[in-house]
Order: C-alpha cells, then sequence, then structure tokens
C-alpha cells in the first residue's frame, strides 16, 4: 500500500439526499466511492490524488433493474454479476451481459459497478460500446434535481465528461428498440480472462435481402474515449453487403479511429484488428 | 519392512499449515519494536550522484536514513564478482538502483517519506540493447563492456563449409521475463554489535545471504545467522536478490538498534529485482543433403544488464546447452555476457538454457526446410547416441534413444494425423490457422562442470529417542516439494514411515551447507545425500547391533533411544563426492560438463486466430526421460507449471522497457497466461534410473521451461507458414503486434 492513508476520508451517507447535499454544499471536494474497483487500484498504487470520497455502495435509489414497456432501466450501481442475472437483459441487450461477462473476474464483478465504468471513463472500458449502440441515455441527479442525458456525448474527451461535480450517474436507461437486430460483439484483450482491451466492438445491425437497412457500431480502445464510430455507419447504410461495400467500410473506419501505442499494444494494431472485426461481422451479416 | 515410498504421491510435507493460513510468511512475523524500512531508488539509468534532498513537511528525525557512508564493512553484494554496491555512492547504474534506506514504525508515513526524497543527479549516456554494448556505444562496465565469455569448439567447423550442401544461417531473439512468484520478495533483521546479525525471510539459497552479510558488516560467520521463512515461490528469483534486501533490511536495523522488517510490493518487486536474461543468437550451420549436420557456429550473447552478479553462470549453461541433443561433428558455440544499464538480470528456472534452446530449435526447422526434410526425420538422422558426444566432448553413456522418444511423443499426440487435418483445415478456413510443432532438448542438472566439487555439499539426519528422524539441509521448500522428497527418500532409506521425518526449517545456526536450491539439483544431489546420510544413521544402528536386517517401528525407536543412551546422541553427515570418471576443464569448456541430463520431447499445438493476430495453444504434450519418478504429483505438478511459465514466454510476458526501466510492472500490464490461456498439459515419464541420484532420479525442475517457446513457434509456422514469415518467427514473446506484421507484410525478405 502506497497511499498514505492518515490523509484519505470516506463518508457513508444514511440516504442518497446527504450523499447529494455533500457533493452541493462543497462541489469538487467530495467524489463518489461505488464498487471501488477503479479507486482501490489507484489508491494501493500511491496514485489517488484525491482525499475525500462518499460511499455510495447500498443506495437503494441507485440500485435495481427495472423492466418498463419502452425502457430497461438500470440502477448505477449495478453490478456486473447483477446485469448477467437478469433475464430480460441478457434476451434484449445480450451485448452489454456479454461484456458484464468478461469484466475482471468473479470478484470484480461482484463488486464493480456499471455507473462506476462509465464515470471512470476509461476508453478500453468493456461495457461502453454496447450502451453506445443501445443508445442508451443516462439519469444525472443532484440536489438540485435530475436530468437525462444521451449517453452518446457524456464523454467529452480524454476522461471529461458533461457530470457535475455536483452530480451522480443515477440510472442508465436503455430502450426498447432493437428487437430482431443482429447482435455482435468482441474483446480483444491482452489475453482470455482477467484482462484490459486492445479493441473492442459492439455493433447491431438491420439488414434485408442483403441490403444494410441500419448499423451501429461502438469501439473501446481506439480513440481517447469510448467511440461510436458514426462516419463508418453512414457509409455502410443502405448499401448491399459486397467486397465494394466491405472495403469502402474498412477505409471509412480506418480513417475515423484515433487509437495510440501504450504499454498494451500499438496503434497500428488496434487499428487493423478493429477494421478485421468490422469486417469479420460484415461477412457474418452477408 | 515397508513397502517402498519411492513413486508414490505422498502428501506435501508442510501442504496442510499452507492450506490452513498456518504457514508463516515473512511479513506474518513481527518482533517488538520492530520498524518498517523503504528502499530509496534512482530515478534515472546512469549518472553521478550529487546530493539528496529532504522535503518539506516530514518529521525527517524521527526516521532511520542509511546512506553508502553508514556500512560497516563492504559495500558490495559477495556472490563471483564483487561489482554490485548495496547502496550508491556515487556512480549510479540503472534505473531502480538503490541510494538510500529509510525506516520508520509507522509505514504509511514511510511512504510518504519516500516520495519527499529527491536525488541531484547529473545524467550519463546510458546504453540499452546487446548492440550498443557490443559496438561500445558507452564503455559502462570494465575495459569492453562484457561480463564473461566462452569458447567451445568441437571439431574442424572451417573445414565443415566447404563441402557443405547447405549452409543456413538465421538469427534469434528472446526477451526478459519476470520470475512473478506468488509472494514478493521481504526480509527482516536484528541486527547489533553485541548479537550479531540476524534474518528471516523469503530466500531460496541461506547460504549465499549468509555469504553476503559476512562481507557486508565484516563479522566472523558465526555472528550472522540467516534463516529462511516460508517462501512463496522463487524460479530464481529468489537465489541472489534476497542477499541485498537482507542486506538491507540488517543495515537499517544494525543503525536504528531494533528490528527491521523490509517487504516489497509488486511493483517494486518487478521493476527492481532480476529478470531472465534476454539473449541474441546467431547461427551458421552446414548440412548435407542426405540431411546430416556438418557443423554448426553459434553466437550467443546475453544482456546482462548493469552487473556482473550471476551472469558468467547463466551464460556458462546457456552455452553448453546451445548445440542441443545433436551429434554435431563439429560445433563452434563463442558467447559472452554484456552490461547494459537495466537492472541486472538473474537467475530465472532454465537459467539461459530456455535461450540458447529457443534459437537451436527454431533453426533445425529452417534446416529441415532447406534440405527438403520434415522436421523429425531431420532430427531423427541427427540425434545423440549413446557413445557419441556432446559439444563439450562429454560420452553419453545413458542408454537413452531420442529416435524412439520422439516416435512416442508423435504418437501421444497423435502428431501425422493432425498434420494432414490441419492441412485441410488451413485450406478451407478464413478464419483461423491450425499447426503442430514440436521441439527436442536435454537439460543438465546440477551445477555445471567442477561446480558441485566445489560446492562440496553436506546434509545430516538426525534421530531422537522417539525414533523421529530430523533432516537437516540448507535447501529450501519454495512451493516445488523439496521437503516433501527428502521425507520419501529419508523414509524409504530408513524403512521407517514418511510421518516419523521431520525436515528442520533451513537456519544457518542449524543445519550444514547443503548448497543452493537451485539448477534442478535438490532432488538429485540433495536427495542423494539425504538418502545417504540416511543409510549411514541406519548402518551406525545395524553395526552397534541395536538394528536387525528387518525391523518394525517400534524396534527402530528403541535402537535409536538404546543409541542416544550409549552415545549421547545419533547423526549422520554425508558429503557430495562426484561420480567417478567425471572430469571437466574450466579452461578448454571440455569435459563432463553435468553428471547427467534429462532427454525430453514436447509437442505444441496452435490456432492462430487470422482476425486479431492472437495465438491460442489447443494441446501441449510433454514426454520426458528423468531418471526415476519419486512422486508422480510433485513431478506433474513440476512440468505443468513449468510449461505453463514457458508458454507465457513464448506468447505473453513483454516486458516493456523504457530507458532501462520495466514500465509495464503491475499484473494487469505484464500478461502472464491465466488457466483459461493454458490448454490441457499431458505428461508422460520415461525412467532411466541414473546411478548416482537417489532411487535413480534426475532433476527436472528447469527441463520444462525449454522446450515449450521453440515448439509452440515451431506450430505456428507449420500454420501460418508462409515464405518470409521466418524473421517474424525468430524472436519471443511472440505479440499479436508481431504475428499481425509478419502476416500482413506477407512476405519481407528472410
Ligand atoms: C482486477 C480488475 C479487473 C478489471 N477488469 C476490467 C475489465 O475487464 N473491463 C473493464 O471495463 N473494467 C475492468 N476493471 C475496472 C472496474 O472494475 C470497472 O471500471 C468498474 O465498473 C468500476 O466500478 P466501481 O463501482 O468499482 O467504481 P469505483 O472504483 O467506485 O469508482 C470509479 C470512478 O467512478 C466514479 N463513480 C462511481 N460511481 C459513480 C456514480 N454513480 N456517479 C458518478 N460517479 C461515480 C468514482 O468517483 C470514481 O471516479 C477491472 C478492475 C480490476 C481491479
Amino acid at each position: 500500500m502506497r497511499a498514505y492513508l492518515p490523509e484519505y476520508e470516506l463518508k457513508t451517507p444514511a440516504n442518497l439526499a446527504e450523499a447529494l447535499r455533500l457533493f452541493s454544499d462543497e462541489p469538487g471536494v467530495w467524489r463518489p466511492f461505488a464498487g471501488g474497483t477503479d479507486l482501490m487500484v489507484l489508491l494501493e498504487a500511491g496514485k489517488l490524488t484525491h482525499t475525500r470520497f462518499v460511499s455510495l455502495w447500498g443506495l437503494p435509489e441507485l440500485t435495481g433493474i427495472e423492466s418498463h414497456d419502452d425502457q430497461i432501466i438500470i440502477g448505477a450501481l449495478t453490478t456486473y454479476s447483477q446485469m448477467q442475472a437478469h433475464a430480460a437483459l441478457r434476451a434484449e441487450f445480450p451485448l452489454l451481459c456479454e461484456a458484464a461477462s468478461w469484466t475482471g473476474a468473479v470478484a470484480i464483478q461482484n463488486r464493480g459497478t456499471l455507473g462506476g465504468n462509465i464515470a471512470n471513463a476509461s476508453p478500453a472500458a468493456d461495457s461502453l460500446p454496447a450502451l453506445l449502440v443501445y443508445d442508451a441515455e443516462l439519469e444525472l441527479i443532484s440536489a438540485n434535481g435530475s436530468r437525462v442525458v444521451p449517453y452518446n456525448g457524456f464523454h467529452t474527451g480524454y476522461k471529461t465528461s458533461v457530470l457535475r461535480p455536483d452530480e451522480v450517474i443515477k440510472t442508465i436507461r436503455l430502450p426498447r428498440t432493437t428487437a430482431g437486430w443482429r447482435q455482435h460483439s468482441r474483446k480483444v484483450g491482452t489475453r482470455k480472462a482477467q484482462a484490459i482491451s486492445k479493441v473492442c466492438l459492439a455493433t447491431i445491425a438491420h439488414s434485408e435481402n442483403g441490403v444494410v437497412q441500419a448499423i451501429r457500431l461502438a469501439f473501446g480502445s481506439v480513440a481517447p474515449t469510448p467511440l461510436r464510430a458514426t462516419a463508418t455507419e453512414a457509409v455502410l447504410k443502405g448499401q448491399p453487403i459486397n467486397a465494394v461495400t466491405i472495403a469502402a467500410g474498412r477505409a471509412a473506419l480506418l480513417n475515423e479511429l484515433k487509437p495510440i501505442d501504450d504499454v498494451r499494444s500499438t496503434a497500428e494494431y488496434r487499428a487493423q484488428v478493429a477494421a478485421n472485426l468490422l469486417v469479420e461481422f460484415l461477412e457474418m451479416l452477408a | 519392512m515397508k513397502q517402498s515410498l519411492i513413486g508414490q504421491p505422498a502428501h506435501r510435507k508442510e501442504g496442510r499449515d499452507k492450506v490452513t493460513g498456518q504457514a508463516r510468511y515473512v511479513d506474518d512475523l513481527t518482533f517488538p519494536d520492530m520498524l518498517h524500512g523503504v528502499t530509496v531508488r534512482s530515478p534515472i539509468a546512469r549518472g553521478q550522484l550529487r546530493g539528496v534532498q529532504f522535503g518539506e513537511g516530514i518529521p525527517w528525525h524521527e526516521f532511520t536514513i542509511v546512506t553508502a557512508k553508514d556500512v560497516p564493512g563492504a559495500n558490495c553484494v559477495a556472490l563471483i564478482l564483487e561489482d554490485q554496491p548495496y547502496l550508491v555512492s556515487d556512480t549510479i547504474n540503472h534505473p531502480e538502483e538503490p541510494i538510500l534506506l529509510l525506516a520508520h514504525a509507522d509505514k504509511y508515513l514511510l511512504e510518504e517519506a519516500r516520495r519527499a526524497i529527491t536525488f541531484e543527479i547529473e545524467p550519463l549516456p546510458a546504453i540499452f540493447s546487446i548492440e550498443d554494448s557490443l559496438n561500445r556505444k558507452e564503455l559502462i562496465w570494465g575495459e569492453d563492456n562484457t561480463f564473461k565469455s566462452f569458447l567451445i569448439e568441437k571439431g574442424d567447423v572451417n573445414a565443415a563449409w566447404a563441402h557443405a550442401d547447405f549452409i543456413v544461417e538465421g538469427e534469434y531473439e528472446t526477451g526478459a521475463q519476470e520470475q512473478l512468484y506468488i509472494e514478493p520478495n521481504g526480509m527482516i533483521a536484528i541486527a547489533n554489535r553485541e548479537e550479531g546479525v540476524t534474518v528471516w525471510g523469503s530466500m531460496q539459497c541461506p547460504y549465499y545471504v549468509h555469504k553476503a552479510l559476512i562481507k557486508l558488516f565484516d563479522l566472523p560467520p558465526k555472528k550472522i545467522r540467516v534463516v529462511q521463512a516460508v517462501t512463496g515461490g522463487g524460479f530464481g528469483g529468489k537465489e541472489e536478490y534476497p542477499s541485498m534486501i537482507a542486506g538491507h533490511a540488517a543495515l537499517l536495523a544494525w543503525k536504528a538498534g531494533k528490528p527491521v522488517k523490509l517487504i516489497y510490493d509488486r511493483a517494486e518487486d518487478m521493476a527492481a529485482t532480476t529478470k531472465r536474461h534476454p539473449s541474441k543468437t546467431r547461427i551458421r550451420t552446414a548440412v548435407g543433403k542426405d540431411g546430416k549436420l556438418l557443423a554448426t557456429e553459434i553466437d550467443f550473447t546475453i544482456d546482462g544488464g548493469a552487473y556482473a552478479t550471476l551472469s558468467s553462470v547463466v551464460l556458462s549453461r546457456g552455452t553448453i546447452h546451445a548445440a542441443g541433443p545433436y551429434n554435431w561433428p563439429a560445433v563452434r558455440v563463442r558467447s559472452r555476457a554484456v552490461a547494459t544499464n537495466h537492472p541486472p538480470h538473474g537467475a530465472f528456472r532454465g537459467f539461459g538454457a530456455p535461450q540458447s534452446i529457443f534459437a537451436m530449435e527454431r533453426h533445425l526447422n529452417k534446416v529441415a526446410q532447406t534440405v527438403g526434410l520434415s522436421p523429425e526425420e531431420l532430427r531423427r538422422r541427427n540425434f545423440l547416441q549413446p557413445g557419441e558426444t556432446t559439444s563439450t566432448g562429454q560420452v553419453i553413456n545413458e542408454k537413452i534413444d531420442l529416435s524412439s522418444l520422439l516416435d512416442r511423443a508423435l504418437k501421444l499426440s497423435d502428431y501425422q494425423t493432425k498434420k494432414t487435418r490441419f492441412a485441410e483445415f488451413n485450406a478451407s478456413s478464413s478464419t483461423e490457422r491450425k499447426g503442430i510443432g514440436f521441439a527436442t532438448f536435454m537439460h543438465g542438472a546440477g551445477f555445471t562442470g567442477s561446480g558441485e566439487v566445489y560446492l562440496s555439499s553436506v546434509v545430516g539426519v538426525e534421530a531422537t529417542e522417539t525414533g523421529k528422524v530430523r533432516v537437516l539441509t540448507s535447501n529450501t521448500e519454495i512451493g516445488q516439494g523439496s521437503f516433501t522428497i527428502f521425507s520419501q527418500i529419508a523414509a524409504d532409506a530408513l524403512g521407517i514411515d514418511f510421518s516419523q521425518i521431520e525436515i528442520a526449517q533451513p537456519d544457518t545456526a542449524n543445519v550444514p551447507n547443503s548448497g543452493p536450491t537451485v539448477a534442478s539439483r535438490t532432488t538429485m544431489i540433495v536427495g542423494k545425500l539425504v538418502e545417504s546420510a540416511a543409510l549411514g544413521l541406519r548402518q551406525t544402528l545395524v553395526a552397534g547391533g541395536l538394528l536387525g536386517e528387518r525391523y518394525s517401528a517400534d524396534e527402530f525407536a528403541e535402537a535409536c533411544r538404546q543409541h542416544i543412551a550409549q552415545h549421547g546422541a545419533l547423526k549422520s553427515f554425508s558429503k557430495y563426492e562426484p561420480p567417478p570418471g567425471v572430469h571437466w576443464d574450466d579452461e578448454k569448456y571440455q569435459g563432463e560438463a553435468y553428471g547427467t541430463y534429462a532427454w525430453a520431447v514436447y509437442v505444441a499445438e496452435v490456432t492462430v486466430d487470422l482476425t486479431t493476430y492472437e495465438t491460442r495453444v489447443d494441446d501441449f504434450v510433454a514426454l520426458q526421460e528423468v531418471g526415476k519418478v519419486i512422486n508422480p504429483v510433485l513431478a506433474a505438478g513440476q512440468i505443468e507449471g513449468g510449461v505453463a511459465q514457458a508458454i507465457g514466454y513464448a506468447l505473453y510476458e513483454n516486458v516493456v522497457w523504457r530507458e532501462g526501466r520495466m514500465v509495464n510492472n503491475q499484473m494487469t500490464n505484464y500478461i502472464m497466461p491465466t488457466s483459461a490461456d493454458v490448454p490441457p498439459i499431458r505428461v508422460y515419464f520415461e525412467e532411466l534410473p541414473y546411478a548416482y541420484g537417489p532411487s535413480g532420479a534426475k532433476g527436472i525442475g528447469e527441463l520444462p521451461m525449454d522446450g515449450p517457446a521453440p515448439a509452440i513457434l515451431n506450430a505456428i509456422e507449420d500454420a501460418i507458414g508462409q515464405p518470409g514469415i521466418q524473421t517474424f518467427l525468430g524472436q519471443i514473446p511472440l505479440m499479436p503486434e508481431t504475428l499481425m506484421k509478419a502476416m500482413t507484410a506477407g512476405g519481407g525478405n528472410d
């Protein structure tokens, strides 16, 4: 443990209102602490620069999964294990459950939360591409009320977002509009389990008579934020799935990605493999 | 008399304590008044230390602070050459080099203090590659950046090129690898002028630490005591570096006048301690069109890092193993260990052999291709046979039949059928390629050359009045099962129950020096000494008329009681004697390099994903001849673990260096394979008893590290073989990023 523990403070409020009051009374001083699976890693390494936290763990307003006719509402504190155990999520939003099954291993899945994955905003986070292709919305709440924002656009740059210091993510909402779409995802990690993605893809599409009617494509680890590849989608939409379209899609995607070299992989590999993953999906669709 | 315990899956002696949490590792130990220590290290690779700045806001007067000036004896880690300081006095030679030590009772405050220290350093240019070191881009060690070089010559290599039908050349490279024992390093020390120095800690070799502390403190041997705590793995990583940590803990304790505990966390352990030596090998081979190997010239270089440490001996083993189990009429091996500004590379399972064997086993596949033979046929035509000689001129006088070993391994892995099946699969699949490949190799057990004679190991056994027998060795249980093996051997020799044997915890105050726990020597060399010491004890009782030829447990106990009553104690010691007819010439590097070898054929089956360039190992067959299996569960465990570790070496474990520092020093980014990445490992043994091992056993600990990497790369070549790809398949770890380059380049020049 490299952190100087006496410097840290963790409050456990009795309810959400009390937590939100702390965030709004001293904006930026207090930060949420959910499952702690990202924060504790930084603490242990002596790299957690922020020192004052409010535990959200167990607050009922942020837990549970609700099914409505038009949407499924997931509390921000929902863990990966809870998502995988939910029948409607598994049936209609399999890409999110698949991503949950790839995340760390069982211990992390029991503790890590979807809200934490979003707020932590790692470009390599595994569930975020799925949220992008499902056109998820986020409900953000503060002492002054709540607002709903589209998840696409939530991240404004590397580790920055529209979330205000007095706000927390309350729920994640998935519209039930994609029944019957072809769904596919794939994680390319550094190994088969307990791995950070080098590239990951979530995609859903709808095709008729070999023509792409609609397609949504999202990638992790290829840009400063999880990336919805809208330019590539536009190139593919309305096109017959053939070699020409596949080549055009591939070229468009390589243009749209902004991958980097880091300790895990190279920009070149990420771009090439992301393009291969797209081709693999288009060939499945044909 | 009881049924023999040899060959039985006896339960682990210390297993119950480990699974119930009773076992006490060094971090579980505390002493009254104990302080915690940390090491403050160099942020850069090379430079002159000009000053130390102690930052604001830290109560420095409460800290024990140790620098090079506080060293009571010699400021060097005594090992082979004494060039590595415990603490930098002026010149820094690698990143993470220890400069200053701190101790305090509050370990959290200690971390704050570590961060508050900055060094004024005048940087010097540093070198990080074998090429730069050989080219003397900077002179950083001695007169030529070379710690050690060897030359082995057999036959007339120069004459061979002229009448060769083919000359095949290749270049091969292997990377560093972290040992990644589950328990990071740690030591506790109590040290003062009156009592001397005592350390407890995680280690493989108590007497190495003992020797180092004598020099560091300039104290007589009996004033130094080294006790091994229960140790969570070593793999070579706790061979030499614990001498450094023990010294640091002891220096702090000496100055503080209080016990000091110094424990590394994973990040420090990975960044600062030793790794496997990276290597580069060039091979040039003359071969006839009948596939007969005529001659080979091998140029083998390893990166030793900034100090000599064990590089000379690692190089020696790599050099001797370089030519493989083949009958070369002529061989020349030139090798050298060079200096760079990396932290020193050190001992790691296999100790130089995995590097040079990788090169040869990849190279022979290239030779086979050139000649137009299958890899198996080429090897069959050239295997060493009894009566023939190795590269050092050692005559093989065991009845090893490598061709049958190869046949059996290919059969067990269904090699031929799979070859055909994979060829069909590959022709039809657009997403995957499958391949199968193998490697044949040998590994010498025990110290190289005259090493064991110099060590001159001693083992003792001691009986109590109740008929229990204690085995006294300095060899450590580090998870490999040595205490269990020693118990089986001693119980068998004495004809008493396994439960009647106790193994003394290695403690230099109580056990003789039976040498280090390294070099696949513990079962074969030390186990044999345990056997003869135990037989000696029994003989004493028989000769004294206290014991007959056959006896019960009670009769044995009664005999012990009577002997102790008459003579005060019942002990027996045994000292190493080299097998007859073993000669080694250290100058010419000729002779019996090892008492014996274990022989093996490993077969790997892989799938390469054409979308992601990832390689999956689908099946693995490990067949080896090991003399005698003492404990089938432990032996298979050694092989399975070694193969898994070598799969990491081949495909996953990539040390990322920046300016000489490992930057992926966390388990998130330094990728060892998980159980999900490792295939079923099918282990098979053959037994040709070795006369000088206990019940015929040879050493097997390092063997499984040698073969998997070349077998896997040979399988990958079989899967994706296309012209031009060979250059990319000459290096490990073979990451998907490299394979992508290889496959998308679609050629390149070979
Ligand atoms: C061993 C290991 C393996 C892992 N493997 C993976 C993997 O394979 N894939 C992957 O994507 N991730 C992985 N992770 C990362 C981690 O588990 C996820 O990012 C997790 O979802 C974070 O959730 P948490 O509740 O633990 O967040 P915390 O650590 O509690 O918080 C993370 C950040 O989010 C903020 N935060 C949390 N909840 C909210 C909220 N409701 N509103 C606003 N801000 C909030 C916190 O202030 C903090 O900044 C791994 C982590 C570990 C330790």
